[in-house]
């Protein structure tokens, strides 16, 4: 709101000019009429209806099953802004499955008073059940989406860590699908990096950390909560392309410790369960009693050391958002380099100064609960009411350590269609990091999500937000056309 | 394959077909009611209720018996579990949980029949009704036609198989209240009523042509009783669904590569309808008959679940 945002194509000059190395996406942005553009993103929503890439707001009728819109105008990173943004996410996320494997095990980052003690072992995110056990490879989470954001040309900040299941992904796989369909000649302007073999990385990922001594062949699965969950979609997509069974607990039995899997042919042993389903609710003897989901005794199989979780149970300690505060130090402490990638300024309400400081400037800063996300229970100072201020002022001196805030950052914008034509709108960025027994692979591209209504901040898919394609450029010369070709007339 | 996954393939065969089933029952009490020359009235509609088993639970609607409210519960209410929109949404459910082994065609005609019947909202004898039901034939029919051009693996020879079981149980649960309901008293076995109520039997299963090309003498109710129960070339027999089942389960036992408790069953079922006579049938008691035929059933689908691991 009148902060004087940067824009990643036009940069902050208006659509006049355009940043170096963007004239191209900026003419063919002016050189497109924005009723093609609209053509072409009705078609895309359409197909993303008929696939049924739909997800349910929670508070709704069941049959509210909408899409996420989409933008049809894509984002471009550059191969050197990817290149830079490459090297940090592996730096963060290799600091992730350290600290996890530490605060799991022998805590030294706590005796060596990096991080107050009681932050992480009296956090609700922290699970003493599994402590001192070692998942298979020494891998905690083995899928990481990381939400990024920018300011300026080289300013990017890690605004949250997602390391329990974080979802999304389909989104960048169908963007990209519709973007080849529909906008063909920007992968003639542009030599961008593909994305399609993420589920393949995935599937390789997954197959790597299986226990020990169950064969070059482990039998993986992805374990979803049904199809009444949000993300139901990109469950079945994801097992659909890995073409691995997509399995409900109650299709999974423990046996002596044992995980196995009924099928019409008899019990299966399963090796690897990639769960899209959060702690709480995969083993109902340890975690949630009250649960209908989870599948009894597979915490037991876990500890003995006989089936992979991925991600392992425990890993929200990493990505909590008072933890995240902690992570300059983290990266420093068991990397021993200075993050490449800065996290936002934060100030932990658990502090008294911190407190003091958030409850003077509330009109300013963006409070959020330690434990919410989806863009609940947060408040953005700048475009929020007084009374919704007073509301979190009280909240705020009734449970600081709940809360932390950071300063309203003049996101980036990229070129957006909108009513009135394309304009600027307010972006993050989450890219996906997979952490296999072989090291961390990163596919060149992430989920855009953009926010539509003008001057917002908030990307949520549950607050109005859109997604957008994300294309890396690549530093070789663009890839052959893959538009119809001439016909060659006669033998040469 | 997942064992839910072929309990949710299964039980989908199952709802559609029992949808369709139920959407052809209001049609005949339709025609039953209106169209013959001594109204049959309530006792049509009764004999709906009685067809699906559903006396009781209409009782509990205290409501009288009327062409709309019965009507209405046979074919929207949400408190019946055997109602079309019941049918339609435990099917869609259950297809939306194996979407991905469904082809697009399978699930789009399941999907356009849940959103059809969302937003209808009469269901007496006007045209409006009517029209509806045709609307739903024609769906379950364009599922069917999906289902046929699906790969020929273990996914649409499940959905086949609920079919068959489902459309087995259907049709002598039809032949039985004819049997016994339907026959007023002080009305003669030959009667105009009792030949109204054949025929509308045969029109329940789209049989009217089949009988008259089969048996060129007029209506007589030992041959429509062999039509429906012994003709394995009428594709809604009782013979038929069984032959179906009998195949089914053969085909997926050969993907498996080993059989069971099932197969066993339903060849031994395909064995006895074979053996056979619509004499014999009737000479022991076509409602015995009919009855134990529906215990069995019910008996063939528990084996079909142990033996697939469906619970």
């Amino acid at each position: 709101m009148g902060n004087p945002a940067f824009d990643e194509v036009w940069g902050s000059a208006g659509p006049e000019a355009s940043r170096e190395g963007f004239e191209a996406l900026a003419a063919w942005i002016a050189d497109t009429p924005p009723h093609e553009l609209d053509r072409r993103q009705q078609a895309a929503e359409a197909a993303f209806r008929q696939l049924g890439i739909t997800f349910a707001v929670y508070g709704e009728d069941e049959a509210a099953e909408r899409i996420i819109p989409f933008d049809i105008v894509p984002r471009i990173f550059s191969a050197s802004e990817w290149r830079g943004l490459k090297a940090g996410l592996e730096q963060r996320v290799e600091a992730i499955n350290a600290f996890l494997a530490d605060v799991y095990g022998p805590r030294r980052i706590l005796r060596d008073g990096v991080l107050p003690a009681e932050l992480v072992l009296a956090n609700p995110q922290f699970r003493p059940q599994v402590a001192g056990a070692r998942p298979p490879h020494d891998v905690y989470a083995h899928i990481c989406g990381i939400d990024m954001v920018r300011t300026g040309p080289t300013d990017f900040f890690v605004l949250e860590d997602n390391a329990r299941t974080p979802s999304g992904v389909s989104y960048m796989l169908e963007n990209r699908e519709a973007m080849i369909r529909l906008c063909p000649e920007l992968f003639e302007l542009f030599p961008v990096e593909p994305v399609d073999d993420y589920t393949d990385l995935l599937f390789s990922t997954l197959r790597s950390v299986a226990p020990h001594g169950r064969g070059s062949e482990p039998v993986c699965v992805l374990l979803t909560p049904g199809h009444f969950n949000s993300a139901f979609y990109e469950h079945s997509f994801l097992a659909d392309a890995m073409g691995i069974e997509l399995v409900e607990s109650a299709d999974l039995e423990v046996d002596d410790d044992i995980v196995w899997m009924r099928t019409i042919d008899g019990r299966v042993r399963v090796d690897v369960i990639y769960r899209r389903l959060d702690d709480d609710y995969i083993d109902p003897l340890i975690f949630r009693p009250d649960s209908m989901l989870g599948v009894p005794g597979l915490m037991a199989a876990y500890l003995a050391g006989n089936v992979t979780l991925a991600n392992a149970p425990g890993t929200g300690i990493a990505d909590d958002k008072a933890i995240y505060s902690y992570m300059p130090e983290i990266v420093r402490y068991y990397t021993g380099a200075e993050a490449k990638l800065p996290n936002v300024e934060t100030w932990r309400c658990r502090e008294r100064q911190a407190l003091t400081y958030t409850l003077e400037n509330l009109d300013k800063l963006v409070v959020k609960l330690v434990d919410g996300s989806g863009g609940y229970g947060m408040l953005v100072g700048p475009t929020a009411s007084k009374a919704e201020i007073e509301r979190f002022r009280d909240a705020l001196k009734a449970e600081p350590h709940r809360y932390i805030a950071q300063p309203t950052l003049a996101l980036s914008t990229v070129p957006t269609l909108t009513e009135q034509g394309v304009a600027p709108r307010h972006v993050d960025f989450r890219p996906f990091c997979l952490t296999g027994a072989d090291g961390i692979r990163i596919v060149p591209g992430g989920l855009t999500r953009v926010a539509l209504r003008e001057g917002s901040l908030v990307v949520n898919s549950s607050q109005g937000g859109g997604t957008k394609d994300s294309l890396i450029l690549a530093d070789r010369p663009r890839r052959r056309s893959i538009g119809p070709q001439p016909m060659r007339s006669g033998a040469d | 394959m997942l064992s839910r996954t072929a309990a949710s393939l299964y039980w989908l065969g199952r709802y559609v077909e029992r949808a369709e089933f139920t959407a052809r029952l209001i049609e005949a009490t339709i025609r039953l009611d209106l169209l013959s020359a001594r109204p049959a009235g309530e006792g049509a509609w009764e004999s709906a209720l009685a067809v699906v088993a559903a006396e009781d639970g209409f009782w509990f609607t205290g409501e009288a018996v009327s062409p709309e409210a019965v009507g209405r519960y046979l074919a929207l209410s949400q408190a019946n579990p055997s109602s079309i929109r019941s049918c339609l949404d435990a099917a869609r459910n259950n297809a939306k949980s194996v979407r991905t082994a469904l082809t697009r065609e399978a699930w789009e005609a399941i999907n356009r029949a849940w959103l059809f019947v969302r937003d209808v909202k009469i269901t007496d004898g006007t045209p409006a009704a009517l029209a509806m039901i045709e609307k739903l034939k024609a769906e379950a029919r364009g599922f069917e036609g999906a289902l046929h051009r699906m790969l020929r693996n273990e996914s649409s020879f499940f959905v086949r198989l609920g079919a068959a079981i489902e459309r087995a149980d259907n049709t002598a649960r039809l032949i039985d209240v004819k049997y016994h309901l339907l026959l007023p008293e002080g009305e003669k076995v030959g009667g105009p009523i009792d030949r109204d109520q054949w025929t509308t039997i045969l029109h329940t299963v789209s049989a009217v042509t089949a009988y008259r090309w089969l048996y060129r003498e007029g209506l007589r109710p030992g041959y429509v009783v062999d039509l429906l129960v012994l003709r394995h070339e009428m594709p809604r027999s009782i013979a038929a669904s069984a032959d179906e089942v009998v195949q089914m389960l053969t085909a997926i036992g050969r993907r498996l590569g080993r059989q069971g408790e099932a197969d066993r069953m339903a060849r031994t079922r395909q064995l006895m309808l074979g053996r056979s006579t619509v004499n014999g049938i009737i000479a022991g008691g076509l409602h015995e008959f009919l009855r134990g035929f529906i215990a069995d059933n019910a008996r063939l689908d528990h084996a079909i679940g142990q033996q697939f691991r469906f619970q």
